[in-house]
Order: structure tokens, then sequence, then C-alpha cells
């Protein structure tokens, strides 16, 4: 494992109005891992997420990104910053107006020079790696909430990302299609050497790909590590987690 | 990185990736000419990314189809994603069909038509729901005839108001120079009765409310349809038009001739305000011809379009509030849809009602 974390966020904190949502959470993410990010509705997991990517305005702290601080660097150097990030929002957010083979392509055309015919073999093998060639040219609203959060991950790692933010990824989806979703996952750690940052609350899918956990409660991180040691760290809200499969 | 061409061979060495693919792509075609490997070597390629995936692929399909073309040597680190991300078996994209021109239009009139039936049936269901409920209150909920009324009436006072006003000013302003070329001042009172009670009052706050109100009720309903609460209502067993549409129609009715009546009102105020400034015409004078020009006929057909007019913009966004299909996307299209069918409702039913004074 690389020594110098990829991203490191350090005493963040973010608040709505008044409302502190994180309270000065500092996380260090290496190169080629899965971190997941879990914890009860309400703990702030998509908060962090969406803070870390700029999305909100963090309150207080400082967020990484290859040891430059991405909430002071100017647009133009985050937008390089974001070329090398994908994100898989919670409810996909893909683009209505466009076909699902044209928002897989979105960011091939824009982001890059390959050839039309290189994009078109790239979007292919992207919408067929989450086992949606049969629906290349339906439009969103024309697919099940599953199916969109399938097209959005396609979307999400369309540009080979070196950073992959998936906001509960499996939710919504079957058993069969949630394991494969991960083995995708844990493809993409392997083969393109990614780096992944779930937020998941599914157990199976837990075990399956993460290399560590962080675990927040209250707005507070209460345990970054090991999946095995969580589970022997005896801290309560854990050990109920793990023990109920949700709160 | 870079490629060479040798005895049927086609080498890579260093990098594949997205970064890197359009030079090589130059490169291959610079180095191949008009020659046709039999393989390709990817013994020195050191990183694979699905574009780099992708541009042996294209390789491999364009020219396996002319000889066999072998890989070699990928270590398996590059050959793993080669194989995860190989678009060789899928199928390629189908276009889609390509759709004759009477075809469309055949297409074109039976959408309309259908579109048409299922206005007419929504607004049968509408009227025996709104009858219904003036006598019976069920399914209904307290106080939404105020709500609705507050909201589709006295909320568009302001915008009425001050259209109204400068609609009858500049008539009064752009017929004052003729009038006073020929002496007749005096008939600035009637022509601007005659219009502000028969045509601009109505027309105008129809328009006025088709902008304002109808595209509230078509993305109040197509917002309920995308996200199930017109399902949820259902599963209550509460009817969705009695529910939703009827408070709506029922307040649009009482507050319409209102509306109509005020932007009359406020019309006159504008246009008076030239007649007595500029043309020498006193008030007293303004007000008697003003009335005496505006018969009953003309009044009950105002309120009676007026009405008309405010059934019409409930029914069309209503329709275009039920059909709405997709999510974001489809409730800002049933809106744009809903004010546009509603103004051409408007005027092509006051050109209808124009029949009247023939």
């Amino acid at each position: 494992m690389d020594s110098k974390p990829i991203i490191s966020v350090n005493n963040l904190t973010a608040k709505y109005g008044e409302k502190i949502i994180l309270d000065g959470i500092s996380v260090d993410i290496f190169p080629g891992e899965i971190t997941v990010i879990l914890g009860g509705s309400g703990c702030g997991k998509t908060t962090l997420l969406k803070n870390i990517l700029r999305l909100y305005e963090p309150y207080s702290g400082s967020v990484r990104f290859w040891d430059k601080d991405v909430l002071t660097m100017d647009e133009q150097e985050f937008s390089a910053i974001l070329k090398q990030a994908g994100m898989l929002f919670q409810n996909g957010a893909l683009l209505n107006s466009i076909s699902i083979y044209d928002n897989v392509g979105i960011p091939l055309e824009l982001h890059t020079k390959l050839s039309p015919e290189i994009i078109d073999r790239m979007i292919r093998v992207k919408v067929n790696l989450v086992g949606l060639t049969h629906a290349l040219h339906l439009f969103p609203s024309e697919l099940s909430g599953g199916m969109k959060k399938r097209a959005a991950l396609a979307r999400a790692m369309a540009l080979d990302p070196k950073i992959l933010f998936c906001d509960e990824p499996s939710a919504g989806l079957d058993p069969i299609t949630s394991a494969a979703l991960d083995e995708l996952i844990l493809d993409l750690k392997q083969q393109l050497h990614m780096t992944i940052v779930v937020v998941t609350h599914e157990l199976a899918s837990i075990h399956r790909i993460a290399d560590k956990i962080i675990f927040l409660d209250g707005g507070k991180m209460l345990f970054n590590g090991s999946l095995d040691a969580a589970k022997v760290a005896g801290i309560p809200q854990i050990d109920t987690f793990f023990r109920v499969g949700r709160f | 990185m870079s490629c060479k061409y040798a005895n049927g061979v086609l080498s890579f060495e260093g990098e594949l990736i997205s970064s890197t693919i359009p030079l090589l792509q130059a490169e291959s075609k610079r180095v191949l000419g008009a020659e046709q490997p039999t393989m390709l070597d990817l013994a020195g390629v050191t990183q694979l990314d699905s574009a780099g995936a992708a541009f042996i692929d294209q390789l491999h399909s364009s020219f396996a189809s002319k000889g066999l073309l072998l890989l070699k040597g990928a270590n398996p680190e590059v050959q793993a994603v080669l194989d995860t991300f190989s678009s060789l078996h899928l199928p390629s994209a189908p276009s889609s069909a390509k759709i004759g021109f009477f075809e469309k239009l055949g297409d074109d009139f039976f959408t309309r038509w259908s579109s048409f039936t299922a206005t007419l049936m929504l607004a049968s269901e509408i009227y025996y729901y709104s009858l219904v409920g003036l006598f019976n209150h069920k399914g209904q909920r307290k106080g939404s005839f105020i709500q609705q009324a507050i909201l589709l009436g006295s909320q568009a006072l302001p915008i009425v108001a001050l259209l109204s006003f400068i609609i009858g000013f500049i008539l009064s302003l752009q017929s004052a120079v003729q009038l006073r070329n020929f002496g007749a001042n005096v008939f600035i009172a009637d022509l601007l009765a005659v219009t502000m009670v028969r045509e601009m009052g109505p027309m105008m706050t129809a328009i006025i409310i088709a902008g304002r109100s109808g595209s509230a009720i078509a993305s109040e309903i197509a917002t309920m349809q995308v996200t199930e609460e017109i399902d949820a209502l259902k599963m209550m067993a509460l009817n969705p038009i009695r529910y939703v549409v009827v408070p709506k129609f029922h307040a649009i009715t009482v507050v319409m001739p209102m509306l109509v009546a005020f932007s009359i009102l406020v019309g006159m105020l504008g246009g008076a305000f030239v007649a007595l400034g500029f043309l020498d015409l006193s008030l007293e004078t303004f007000v008697k011809r003003s009335i005496e020009i505006t018969t009953l006929k003309d009044l009950v057909v105002t309120f009676g379009k007026s009405t008309v007019f405010a059934w019409v913009i409930v029914i069309i966004g209503s329709y275009f509030g039920f059909q709405v299909k997709g999510g974001a996307e489809g409730v800002g299209k049933a809106t744009t849809s809903s004010v546009v069918s509603a103004i051409f409702a408007v005027i092509v039913l006051d050109a209808m009602f124009s029949l009247l004074y023939l």
C-alpha cells in the first residue's frame, strides 16, 4: 500500500444553518483501497462525500487531493481534479433529456480527444458491465430505480477515474445485481487500480468489498480502520450495526 | 509510448491509456501505411485502461475482417483489463428507425386526436365532480376553496392591475392623437370602454391567468404524479380529481369574473389618465360616456366568456399535469405545454365569442 494518502480530510466541520452535521472529521483515503463509509440514516455520510467534492462548502477544515487543498484552489484547478474523479449519486442524477448512451458518452466526448469509434466502444463496454446493453438507447425516465443507478455507475466510470465515489450503489437492487456490482467495483480496484469510496448500508456488500471502514454517528467519526478491527473494537453503535444490520 | 511495425507484427510499448490513444492512433496509421498486420504484440504495454482496450478492439475489428489477427505477449494484468473491457462480443449500437413523412403526419394526428378525447373525458369528470362537490364536500379538504381562491385570485391582482393599467394607458395614448385630429376627443371614452369590456379585459386577464395559474396547476399536478402522490391519494380511496382539481375549479369560477371586472376598471383608469390629461375631457363626461356605451349584453358576454376561459385553463392545466411522463423534465414539458395550449385555446374561444356580436 502506498503510504501517502490520495485524499486527506482534516478536521472537517459541516453545518446546515446552525445545525452541525459533521463535527471535526479527519480521514485519510489511500490509493487502490476501497473505503466504505457506514452509519445510521442522517449521520452525515452523503454530506461528507459532498463536502469532500466541494458540492457543499464546508464550515471549516481542509480537504486535500494529492496533497493539494481543494477548498482554496480556483475552479480551473479543481476541474482538473474532478476529471480524475467519478461520482455515483444516491438517486443516479442522470440527465433526463438524453439517452443512457449519451449520458455515459458526455464525459468522454467533452473531456477526451478519443475518436468517435473508440468512444462508442467505451460507452457500450461500460453499459454492458452494468448489465444495461438492452437499455442503451432508452431515456432515464424509461428505467427503473435500480437501472438508473446502474446507468449512473456506468457514467461515473466512463473516464476510468482514479477515484470513484459511490453513494449507496446497491440500494434498491436485487441481491444478484448487487453482488454483480460489488464484483465490478472489485474489478475496477484490481484492474484499473481505482481508489473507491462507497457509502452503503448493505452488510453483504460491506463484507465483499471493504478494505477499510469509516463509521459515523451523529456527525462524529467513531471508527476508521479495517472491517475485522471494527468488529472487535467494542464500540456499541458498531456492534449494533453489525448485529441488527440496520439502524 | 510508441508503436512499431515489422514483418506483419504491430507492436506497442508503454501506456495505452485515454490520453495516449489519439497519438497512438495516428502513429499506428503512419507506420502501417497500406500494410496489413497479422499480429498485435502487447508485450511492451505497461498500462491499459478501457480506452486502450477499445483501441485494441478497434484494430482487431478492422484487420480481423481482412485476415487473421493474433494478440500476443500481454502481461496478465493487461490481459485482465482487456478481458473485462472487451467490446468485441457486444452488439453494435442500434440506430433508431427512421419514420416517413406520412407516417409521422398520421402519428401526429392520432396523438392529437387521442389528447383531445382524453381532455374531453377529463373535462367531463371535472364538471361532474365539481357539480357533485357543490352539495357534497366529501373527498375535499376543508378550507381548500378559500386557499385556492387566494392563490388563483387575490395573489394575481397586482400583475393583472399593472398590465391592465398599462394596456388602458397605451390604448388611449395611441387613439388620442388620431381622435384629436378629427376633434372627436369625447369618443376616447367609448373606444376605451368597448375595447376593455369586450376584449382586452377578459382576454388579457385570461392570458395572465393561463401563464400564472395554469402553469402552477399543471406543475403541481405533474409533480404529484411523478412523486406518486396521485397514486397515494388513490390508495387512500380519494379521487385525485375531486381532491386536487375541484377546489381549483370552484375557486377559479368565482374569482375569474372578479379579476376581469378589476382588470376593466383599472384599464379604464389607465385610459382616463390620458383622456383627462391630454384630451381635456372632464371626469364626469368620461364616466358618463363609458357607462352609456356599455350594454348589458357586453357584460353578460364578457363575464360568460371569462368563466369559460377559466374552466379551459383549469382543464388544460390538469390534463397536462395528469398526462406527465418521466421525472423533472416531464414536469417542465407539461407546464410549458399547458401554458401554450391554454393561451391558444383562450384566443380561439375569444374569436368564437366575437361572433356573438355579428
